[in-house]
Formats: C-alpha cells, structure tokens, sequence
C-alpha cells in the first residue's frame, strides 16, 4: 500500500488501495454517488467503479457484457506461466456459464441450510475455546484473537483438512488477497495452497472421505471425472473465499459494537434481534468487492466502457445507497427492509453465504454472552485491510 | 394474501426462508419456493411482507386480486 500516491480526484482517478480510503471509504462513496456515480481510474489498468445500487445490481446481472472471467480486484502485475497449474482459476467464481453452472452446482449442496447447521455447535464450542484464551485478561485482540481464527477451522473442517495448519492456510490466503500488491507474495500464496491441496487430493485418490475435496475429486459430469485443475481450483476457491471475508465481517462488527455502546448494549439487552442485527451489520460493513472484465465494448450508464477493462463490483458502496436504504449511512440494528448485496446478486450470489450468516451470528452471540461490555484499548492501533477484502486486522478490546 | 417467488429471479439468498420457514423451503441449491399454492394465513401477512422487503432479487411477489373478501 506504500507504493501508491495520494488521489486528488477520486471520480477520474481513484484507488482502492489508498490508506485513508481503506480505513474510512464511506464518505468518499457518497461523494461519488453524487457528482460522478461510476468513478474510473487508469491506476491498474483501465478500471471503472460504480457506487450506487442500482448500477452494481445491473452489471452483476448482465453476464454477456460483464464476465467473471477476472475477479481480482488487483490484477496480477507478476510473469504469467506459459502452461498454468489453474488454467480455469478458481471456478466458479472465476467462471461464466456453463462451466459456472455445473461447477458451482457441485458446491452449493455442502453449504445449504441443512448442512451448515450441523457445523454450528463445533462453531460455538470454537468461539467459547478461542475465548476462554482470553477472557480474565480483560483485553484481546477482537481480529487476529478472535475473529480470525474461527473461519479457517470451520473451513477446514468443510474441506477434510487438518485444522493444525489454519495458520499457513491464513497466511496463503492473507497473500492472495491482503497483499495482491505484491505479485511475489501473491504467486507464493497460490503456489502454496496449490502444492497443499496437490498433496491432500492424492491422499484421497483411493480412500475419499466424507469432505468436500473428496467429493470434488471423485464427482463425475456428464460420465467423466472432474479434471483435477479444476478440482485443485475449487478447493482453493472454498478456502480463499471462505476465511477472510467472514473473518472481516465478524471483526467489523466486532469494531462497530466496540465503537458504539448503544448498539452493543441493545443487542445485549435484546439477543431475538441478532438476525436482524447481522443482517444490518453485513450491510454496513460488506466485506466483499469483486470485479468484472468487460467482454465487448459497451455505453453504460453514460460510461464508454471497453473490451477489458475492469469493472469492481463495489457492493459495499452498493449497500450504502440512501436512494434504497433509509438512514444508509447509520446502523439500525431491527432495519426491517434490507435487500443489501453484501453477498452479491445474480448467479454469483455467495455460494458459502448461508455459512457465513451462522459464523457470523454465533461469533457474536458467544462473544456478547462472554464478553458483554467491551470497548477499544484507547492506547494501541486498530488496522484495517481492503482491496478485495475490507475489514480490521488489528482490533484491540478492552473489558471488564 | 398469495406470494409467488420468480424461479427465475431466485438465486438462493434463502433470506426469505430464515425470515419466514412458515411460508417458504428451500432445496439443496438454496432455491426457493413457497409452500403449497403460496396462501400466507392472515397471521402470518405481516411476516410474508417482510419477506418480500427482504429478498435482494426482487423474486418475491404478492398475487393481485386476490385479497379474501372483507
């Protein structure tokens, strides 16, 4: 992020890498809302970023101008190979119909309802542990203590894979999407999570388990197997996509009760809220900006937008829109009309979001009933990460 | 009251199903529809219109014209 320099026209020239615009992003969007709704930037490649609800919601939606083929926020500045292990990136996020459709159809059973209910009492006990390690200290570090640590496992857990490494998971993970910057630790994350899963899929060659990359492996479309590199690829796809963005929605909140007591002490007082509570805080606090590559030229919104060029997909902004959210810039925690984007709209809606939801609700419940009154440690520093993924990765908390 | 879900407007954001069980089931996909021919018991109206408040496609509606008599 120190590589960047400071922005004068966010409408012409903006950049979501910009210390300040990480921190505080949300003034800007209104800014932009009203003078210049879709901004544009030259500073990685030609790349256009839309603010308001109703043009997010309408690129999401037209997949023939707008594909998926490019979701990185950061395009990768690094050599690419000639032969690449992941030829088809990490489907299908990464994919536009009709590889998208089979492939995420292979995905979405292992995170219905059903099934992410049967991971919610592993996901409580993980909360209460990660909490016993620091509740009679009376301080913690609500992100990297807390936070952080309950995706991965619970993902882990998902994928068959040991839960021991959730730290190198999170440091592969951190290097694709916290630091895309840096193209050397970005390739190094990929090649790590590769070489990982390269080694568990030969494990389950010809002793599968009851795990999601067993089933991946050992699936078959239209009679024949699943080719591995997209096996590989969705694999990483479950893991990247299913540790830090929950683990920034569960900080942000985290930093929003600690930064507002009214809201903490309601929600404390009044647990039947927490549905609606999450709801309001994914809308607040959305984690997630994807991107889009244009396929062929195109007028929208005013816009000349061209073959290739990059589109975010700016559903935080998005869920900020006043012309479709009353009161968007302020938390309501029972807000009773919430159609927010955190996890996307149209056939790339968040295929992990039912999993999401409950981390999310049962990190908070566990954490209120342990911890009910807490606020920042005034002394120390809260960081905040963006890009593709915006939440704290420093939180310290202090409680009685 | 009947509510009708756009199978294909739904894409499986399931908020309707965690607002409202009563009324709605979702499949493996997280695809939504609504329980028998979508009649919401008038107990349940204010809760359906939370529902529809709440779907991010758009995918739910209220059939016209058919309000019971009274």
């Amino acid at each position: 992020m120190a590589r960047t320099s400071p922005v004068t026209d966010w409408s012409v020239d903006f950049d979501v890498l910009d210390h300040d615009y990480v921190a505080d992003p949300f003034d800007i969007w209104d800014d932009l809302r009203h003078r210049c709704p879709i901004a544009h930037s030259d500073r990685r490649g030609s790349t256009w970023l839309p603010t308001r609800y109703e043009d997010v919601t309408a690129i999401a939606h037209d997949v023939e101008h707008f594909s998926s083929l490019e979701v990185a926020v950061i395009p990768f500045d690094g050599e690419e190979p000639e032969e690449p292990i992941l030829p088809y990136g990490l489907p299908p996020i990464s994919a536009d119909p009709p590889l998208h459709t089979w492939t995420r159809r292979l995905l979405l059973p292992w995170f219905s309802h059903t099934r992410v209910a049967g991971y919610e009492a592993m996901t409580r006990e993980l909360c209460s542990s990660l909490i016993d390690g620091f509740a009679a200290r009376g301080r913690a570090d609500a992100a990297a203590d807390y936070a952080q640590q309950i995706p991965v496992r619970v993902i882990a857990a998902i994928l068959g894979v040991s839960d021991s490494h959730a730290d190198m998971f999170t440091g592969w993970v951190r290097d694709v999407l916290e630091f895309a910057d840096d193209p050397e630790r970005r390739a190094g994350g990929v090649q790590g999570l590769i070489n990982y899963f390269l080694e568990e899929i030969e494990h389950r060659r010809d002793r599968p388990g009851d795990d999601l990359l067993s089933m991946l492996l050992h699936s078959e479309v239209d009679g024949a197997p699943v080719e591995q590199s997209l096996v590989l690829g969705t694999a990483a796809l479950v893991l990247i996509a299913g540790v830090d963005t929950t683990w920034s929605a569960i900080g942000s909140s985290l930093w929003h009760l600690a930064t507002h007591p009214d809201d903490r002490k309601r929600l404390v007082a009044e647990p039947d809220l927490m549905p609606f509570a999450v709801e309001e805080l994914l809308r607040a606090y959305s984690p997630v900006t994807m991107a889009r590559v244009v396929t062929h030229d195109v007028e929208f919104a005013h816009c000349p937008m061209k073959a290739g060029d990059k589109i975010l997909m700016n559903f935080p902004a998005a869920n900020r829109d006043p012309e479709v959210f009353e009161d968007a810039d302020k938390v309501v925690l029972d807000r009773a009309v919430n159609r927010h984007v955190a996890f996307g709209s149209g056939i790339h809606r968040c295929a992990g979001s039912n999993l999401a939801r409950m981390e999310l609700r049962v990190a908070l419940e566990q954490w209120l009933r342990r911890v009910p009154e807490f606020h920042l440690d005034e002394g120390q520093e809260v960081t905040w990460a963006g890009g593709q993924v915006r939440g704290p990765r420093l939180l310290p908390v202090v409680f009685p | 009251m009947r509510i009708t879900v756009d199978p294909l407007k739904c894409q499986g954001h399931a908020r309707c199903f965690a607002l409202v069980p009563e009324l709605f089931v979702v499949d493996d996909y997280g695809m939504s529809s609504v329980k028998g021919d979508g009649t919401v018991a008038p107990a349940l109206e204010d809760r359906a219109l939370l529902a529809i408040a709440n779907c991010p496609e758009f995918a739910i509606e209220e059939i016209a014209g058919e309000d019971p008599p009274g």
